[in-house]
């Protein structure tokens, strides 16, 4: 029991920080559907971002994680705007493999212009280790499901009470409608990649915090994990991208400590493949046949 | 119908599509081995052309022209690769054998992995084809672990024999692309072509479509288990971080570049980017960045491929052919609206 | 028996009676009429028919055979065949390869046959664009067979449409409004085409029509749906008097004004 509720604990953390990426995929695909394959790329840099701030002005936590958002939105806007814009009307096919090339492209500036090699993430919270009844965890622990709640919560604020939330729902649900009612929809797209590619830099921040190594293709199976989790809580449904992070790093932490360390990467996907098969449009969401 | 008029169009046809290829192969391998023959390095990179062009091909078959969205090519080919290279270790067989027997086990491999996620379209499919090719690739890292010992799980299987060499690959890369050639200008092709144009409407004229996607799947994959296996003993090396999903990019984007529903366009962009990753080698560390921007750069100025859909044909004159590529304007999944 | 009998036919969508009751019988050369207003279930009794949705309760018997469950593609080699209300050709294939792929389920030559070029090949390739051929031609649209689909104009992509599912030599073939869309001109010759194709192919027709003269015209009996439920079913003559059709068309009489 204390071994699960221990599990449990690290398996919050982990889930948070999977939620938090989950939420931009998830975003994104609600809004131009797109899979934007370097989203899980974004928290890498975004991670980057806060190294480099910590490097530069001190290991403070709070700077350098508004700085990694504020960066990394600006990444994500400039990102949508070069090389997902044009091909808006473009098969998905093509702006899938633009997106690869994206994600190759900030891999390697990262290998190139900072260092290939693993770096050690500046320890920007003191760590304060607690035992309670034999379960063991620090502050951080619960430190990043805090600010992660927090960003959930400023996050669900300003897509269901905010007026470009309000644009934002209406353009995932039909892009051409909104344009004709006046939402201008160029400027909603640029304003979802900001935000989502700022929740991927907090969790890129988090998980440096968390598990402080960084490297540059730390993104490649986050992400992969994250879309998962969105695919999970159901696509496009921003609560389900949430909850569907928290079930898998949940589930990575148990199959790695009850079954086998193997799996860490594989249970991702048997939670996929479980999904898709079973229910296709997630936890949350409603299955839309086409209509004959 | 006269027998005699199918009769000639048989005689016809055996030459056009026996004969002509036949010559045309023998003479561009004779070519090739003329001009860079002496050279190992330029016999290596062409080598590596040849089993990209035998995957990008088949990719095509599931993406290009059934209309598909597979993300788990290298998958496949690892199931090829692990069980031809296994055989000719480990119980000593002939390579060609090893090799069908490869091929099989991937096409398999592509029917279990076709008939459950055959419900899901576009994204979801791509992403469910992703998840197996992890699954499987994940497997062979367990295998230490499940019994399968030999196969050294994360560590790779060293000492393969080397059978690969540039005429295996060119034959075999030449068969491939004649077989799926032939596949696709039939009825079966064609049947393909309406799961990807229409599913509802090739259905209701008469198409069997669950059948058509498993085919393309079974079919695709056999391919990619052969191209896994010529892999193997080329690399003298089995290792699961060979076939991971980024190598499934990779063919991907070679189809895409070339042209989803253009198999020539395909083997050129195949031997095109092996060949554009092999000059980069020179930029050392900028290799990628270079191969990420020519990447982003190409799908923003030819969003349909380099060919867009058109086929080279044999005839000397009439280069390009209208095929059935997702050429036109406005085709295929609108996407993003 | 009947060539098409349907029994008792029924499909609720979350709650929603979409269609019930929906019964009718079609005998050998039949030119049926089904018309009601938008929403009324038309083209869900067309879906039902053609194996798209499988109905809650009821039958359907084609050539005495029990259709209910089948696939669509399977309903469609028993010789039952459709044409889409919002047009569902091949768009970027030839018109040519539009009929041809409607042949598929005729072709007698396996994949290996075809792969390695068997004379079976090239006999069947040729009874088959050879087929496709002679419908194009007999539709008018021989000279426009190697152009792609989206291009031919609206018309004729309604003709194509046709040809394409005859050439699945079907018993019975069901028309979902193909006359949309069309002007005057346009579905007057559409009524003759139908009635021709009725004749020349001895089919039997179901037809969806929202053009009352197309309907009116060509049909010996029409049956009217409304909320998913029959109201009437006759001679056009009875119909357009019948006060429960006009009704539903024109919504209730204004009684005391």
């Amino acid at each position: 029991m204390v071994e699960f509720v221990q599990q449990l604990i690290n398996g919050i953390s982990l889930g948070c920080i999977y939620a938090l990426i989950a939420l931009g995929y998830t975003m994104v695909y609600g809004i131009v559907r797109l899979i934007n394959f370097a989203h899980g790329d974004i928290y890498m840099v975004g991670a980057y971002i806060g190294y480099l701030t910590a490097h530069r002005i001190g290991p403070h936590f709070f700077p350098a994680l508004i700085i990694a958002m504020a960066g990394a939105a600006t990444l994500g806007v400039t990102i949508e705007k070069i090389a997902y814009k044009p091909l808006r009307y473009a098969p998905r096919i093509a702006a899938l493999t633009t997106a690869i090339g994206v994600s190759i492209f900030l891999e390697n500036a990262v290998r190139k212009f900072i260092s290939p090699n693993f770096l050690p993430f500046p320890e920007m919270i003191k760590r304060v280790p607690f035992e309670v009844r034999g379960v063991t965890f620090s502050n951080v622990q619960i430190i990043v499901p805090l600010v992660a709640l927090l960003l959930v919560i400023v996050l669900q604020y300003i897509v269901l009470r905010t007026k470009p939330g309000r644009a934002m729902r209406a353009v995932s649900l039909d892009k051409d409608c909104a344009r004709l009612m006046g939402v201008n929809v160029d400027k909603i797209v640029s304003i979802t990649f900001a935000m989502g590619s700022s929740l991927a830099a907090a969790a890129g921040v988090l998980v440096g915090i968390a598990y402080p190594r960084i490297d540059p293709y730390m993104g490649v199976m986050a992400g992969l994990k994250a879309f998962v989790s969105a695919v999970l809580g159901g696509i496009g449904i921003i609560p389900g991208a949430a909850l569907g992070g928290l079930f898998m790093g949940l589930a990575e932490v148990m199959a790695v400590h009850f079954i086998n360390s193997a799996f860490k990467d594989a249970v991702a996907f048997v939670i996929l493949i479980i999904v898709l098969l079973v229910k296709p449009s997630g936890l949350l969401g409603k299955y839309v046949s086409e209509k004959v | 119908m006269s027998n005699a008029s199918a009769r000639s169009s048989f005689a016809a046809g055996f030459l056009r599509t026996f004969i002509a290829p036949a010559v045309i192969l023998a003479i561009l391998y004779q070519a090739i081995v003329a001009a860079f023959g002496k050279n190992d390095y330029y016999m290596y990179v062409l080598t590596l052309s040849c089993m990209n062009v035998i995957l990008a091909t088949s990719l095509n078959l599931i993406n290009g022209f059934t209309g598909q969205f597979s993300l788990g090519h290298a998958g496949f080919m690892a199931v090829g690769a692990y069980l031809a290279g296994s055989l000719t270790k480990f119980t000593h067989w002939p390579f060609v054998p090893a090799l069908v027997v490869g091929a099989i086990g991937a096409s398999l491999a592509g029917v279990l992995v076709g008939l459950p996620t055959l419900r899901l379209r576009g994204d979801y499919l791509a992403i469910a084809t992703l998840g197996f090719g992890e699954i499987i690739r994940m497997l062979i890292i367990a295998s230490d672990q499940i019994g399968l010992k030999f196969l050294e799980g994360p560590r790779g299987v060293m000492g393969i024999t080397k059978y690969t060499s540039f005429g295996w690959a060119y034959l075999l890369a030449g068969i491939s692309v004649w077989v799926l050639t032939n596949f696709i200008w039939s009825t079966h092709g064609r049947a393909c072509v309406s799961v990807r144009e229409d599913e509802v409407a090739a259905e209701a004229m008469g198409v069997n479509t669950t059948r058509y996607k498993v085919m393309a799947f079974c079919i695709g994959a056999g391919f990619a288990g052969l191209a896994g296996g010529l892999h193997a003993h080329f690399l003298q090396l089995l290792h699961p971080s060979s076939y991971d999903f980024l190598k499934s990019v990779d063919y991907l984007v070679m189809v895409v570049v070339g042209g989803m529903g253009s198999l020539t366009g395909c083997a050129v962009a195949a031997v095109f980017l092996t060949v554009f990753n092999e000059v980069l080698r020179r930029a050392l560390e900028l290799r990628m960045l270079i191969y990420a921007i020519c990447l982003v750069i190409i799908m923003l100025t030819r969003p349909q491929g380099l060919l867009g859909g058109k086929e080279i044909s044999l005839g000397a004159f009439k280069y390009l052919v209208p095929s059935y590529g997702r050429s036109r304007a406005g085709s295929g999944e609108r996407g993003l609206t | 028996m009947a060539l098409l009998e349907i029994e008792d036919l029924a499909i609720n969508f979350g709650g929603l009676k979409a269609v019930s009751g929906f019964s009718m019988s079609l005998e050998k050369g039949d030119l049926r009429g089904l018309i009601g207003p938008n929403g009324a279930g038309k083209t869900t009794v067309f879906n039902m028919l053609t194996g798209v949705y499988r109905p809650d309760a009821g039958r359907v018997l084609l050539n005495g055979k029990d259709i209910i469950g089948l696939k669509p593609h399977q309903i469609t080699a028993l010789g039952m065949s459709r044409t889409f209300q919002n047009i569902r050709l091949f768009k970027g294939l030839s018109v040519l390869d539009n009929v041809r792929i409607a042949l598929n389920l005729t072709a007698s030559c396996g994949v290996v046959e075809s792969v390695f070029r068997f004379p079976k090949y090239y006999s069947e390739e040729k009874r088959i664009t050879d087929k496709a051929e002679e419908l194009l031609d007999l539709f008018k649209l021989g000279d426009r067979k190697n152009a792609l689909a989206s291009s031919l104009p609206y018309g004729e992509q309604r003709r194509l449409e046709i040809a394409r599912a005859l050439a699945t030599s079907p018993k019975v073939l069901l028309l979902d409004e193909p006359a949309a869309g069309m002007n005057p001109q346009e579905s007057q010759e559409l009524m003759g085409l139908i009635e021709w194709i009725n004749k020349e192919f001895d089919l039997t027709i179901l037809l969806i029509e929202h053009h009352m003269e197309v309907v009116m015209g060509v049909c010996r009996r029409i049956q009217v749906l409304d909320y998913g439920v029959t109201i009437a079913d006759g001679a056009p003559d009875q119909i357009k008097r019948d006060p429960k059709v006009i009704e539903a068309y024109l919504g209730e009489e204004v009684r005391d004004a």
